[in-house]
């Protein structure tokens, strides 16, 4: 279970988290949605320990993060971030490797590099293991660091806007990957997305951010209403039902 | 998930391993060849032909110990050293055009070998030393303070903004040195040279040597660390320890290789960038390359330093520096010609 309580995040005059309490960590998949400047990448940030709250508590599988080891919460979360704009040439293998690191603090044993395989066979990246970050396609490189991910073998795992940049393939085989990992792997994902129809279609539950407040968090289904989504995005949505599924509409 | 990427056609995932295998043999090869080249090459006749005449008490074999093993080593570890502490360096900014001399550290460092000479006079030179790795590592936190500012992705204008550091650095020390009258004695020992180095004299550069063993067993958390802050926390990394040990390494290899051969530029930028070509940015895997070729590189500068004006020397930081710059020019348009 990850806790906040309470938490709150200013950035000098502004608050981006403003006094949320949640929990994460019943669903296989939750999806965080919301406009941008919403508090969803910040409330991660809170989350991942990357800044510390200025008010409230956050607890991830009941180890407050803040008075936590961080190297012992390496073990029990994973946090992805949107912008892996990593320099380094490192090849995926080196990349899955290094998401062992909390488990085997640079010597790798039988069980990591077992952990390691799994990973790379789990995300078809076999072929890749040797090339360089830098050469993949943008599909390939993500699921270079959604092995990583896997390697770290955490049961929450963090993913902040995992769509960006790419195109409808390799958006769908991502989201695809994310609901096997909760339903195959038992891991807990927490998923930034903006696109909602993804969010509709491939998570449990759905929590809406705006102005650094949680102002909607159901199952999907019941998110998906036009008045629900006009209110979070500030903007007219029509939600139309295609075969059983609810779509949104907002291309104008 | 059948359909997932299919591999590119055109590499083949296999061959590169093996061919690096063949690249990692040649530098060894000519580390080694380089090497003993450098114990027989000088004014003074010593082959090992008259080693083995001149007998253990011969001039050769005097000559050998006490001035050719000696310089052929420190060359050795100068070249290691360097290449590991632009590496190093490179690692904690996240940039691939630093290293010692576009950061300001070496200029710190020669403050502090300065101010030794001024307050200080008969210092020993491993005081020399500890006084210019201080001022090193000021220099170290000083430019990551600066740079923090200048945006990661920025690629060019970190070093530029270290060199100007350095600038700023440099004129206070020669201004001093200028009123001191130390400016001769300055430029004498900070200007790259081998020449001076014999037994007795060089073996501070062992400790620049220990730093690279530091560095190879915290090779891993250094890799983790070029890959950002967050991505450090992430994995459970004490991010601001791991930079601090790297400072350290850092500065003191900067000041070891500066009290014992003066200052050589561009080395620590170009090597590791060479290797990074080669194999990649993991630094575990990279240590040995940079270490190996950088040695590789400053033997071979220092035995050309020796050659073309035989019997005279000319000073080997103008042979890095031109080899070192047009390297680096080189690998600067390649970059920006990628990257944009």
């Amino acid at each position: 279970m990850i806790a906040l309580e309470n938490v709150t995040k200013r950035y000098g005059a502004q608050t981006v988290v403003d006094d949320v309490s949640i929990r994460f960590g019943q669903e296989g998949v939750t999806a965080l949605i919301g406009p941008n400047g919403a508090g969803k990448t910040t409330l991660f940030s809170l989350v991942g320990r990357l800044v510390r709250p200025d008010a409230g508590r956050v607890t991830v599988g009941g180890l407050d993060i803040t008075r936590t080891p961080s190297a012992e919460l390496a073990k029990v979360l994973a946090v992805l971030r949107q912008d892996n704009h990593v320099a380094a040439r490192l090849t995926v293998h080196d990349l899955v490797e290094f998401g062992r690191f909390p488990h085997s603090r640079g010597r790798l044993t039988v069980e990591d590099r077992e952990h390691i395989e799994r990973a790379i066979g789990y995300l078809d990246l076999g072929p890749f293991r040797h090339r360089f970050l830098d050469e993949l396609s943008g599909g390939q490189r993500q699921r270079a660091f959604i092995a990583m991910v896997l390697a770290q073998d955490t049961k929450y795992v963090l993913l902040d806007e995992p769509l960006n940049n790419l195109d409808l393939r390799h958006m769908t085989e991502i989201m695809r990957l994310v609901r096997r990992m909760a339903d195959e792997l038992g891991k807990r994902v927490i998923t930034v997305l903006h696109d909602v129809n993804f969010a509709a279609t491939w998570s449990d539950r759905i929590v809406a951010m705006r102005d650094g407040a949680v102002v909607a968090d159901a199952p999907a289904r019941e998110i998906m209403r036009p008045e629900v989504l006009a209110a979070v995005y500030d903007t007219d949505v029509d939600v139309r039902e295609i075969d059983g599924r609810p779509v949104a509409l907002y291309y104008g | 998930m059948t359909a997932l990427d299919r591999p590119l056609t055109s590499t083949p995932a296999l061959p590169r391993p093996t061919r690096r295998t063949w690249v990692g043999v040649l530098v060894g090869v000519l580390l080694a060849v380089l090497a003993v080249t450098s114990l027989f090459v000088g004014v003074s006749d010593v082959s090992p032909v008259s080693v083995l005449r001149g007998g253990a008490d011969g001039d050769a074999a005097f000559l050998l110990v006490a001035s050719r093993i000696p310089r052929t080593v420190a060359v050795v570890l100068v070249g290691a050293s360097l290449g590991i502490a632009g590496l190093i360096l490179q690692m904690l900014v996240r940039n691939k055009f630093v290293e010692p001399s576009t950061t300001g550290v070496t200029e710190f460092a020669t403050l502090g070998a300065l101010v030794t000479m001024v307050f200080f006079p008969g210092m020993a030179v491993l005081g020399k030393m500890g006084v210019a790795a201080a001022f090193g590592l000021l220099g170290t936190w000083v430019f990551l303070r600066v740079v923090r500012v200048v945006p990661v992705r920025q690629l060019v204008l970190v070093p530029l903004v270290g060199i100007m550091l350095g600038g700023v650095v440099a004129a206070v020390t020669t201004f001093v040195a200028y009123r001191l009258d130390l400016l001769q004695s300055l430029q004498q020992w900070s200007q790259g040279s081998f020449a001076t180095v014999m037994q007795g004299r060089y073996e501070f550069l062992w400790i620049a040597g220990l730093m690279v063993v530091v560095a190879w067993v915290a090779a891993d958390r250094f890799s983790v660390i070029g890959m950002g802050e967050e991505f450090a926390t992430n994995l459970g990394l004490d991010h601001r320890r791991v930079v601090a040990v790297g400072m350290v390494i850092v500065a003191v290899i900067t000041a070891a290789v500066l009290v014992t051969a003066g200052i050589v530029p561009f080395l620590g930028l170009v090597v590791p960038n060479v290797v990074s070509l080669i194999i990649g940015d993991n630094v575990r895997r990279a240590i040995p390359w940079v270490a190996g070729l950088g040695a590789v590189l400053i033997l071979a500068c220092d035995l050309l330093a020796r050659v073309v004006r035989m019997p005279y020397e000319i000073p080997l930081s103008v042979i890095v520096g031109a080899v070192g710059a047009v390297l680096f020019l080189w690998l600067l348009l390649r970059r920006g010609s990628r990257a944009h």
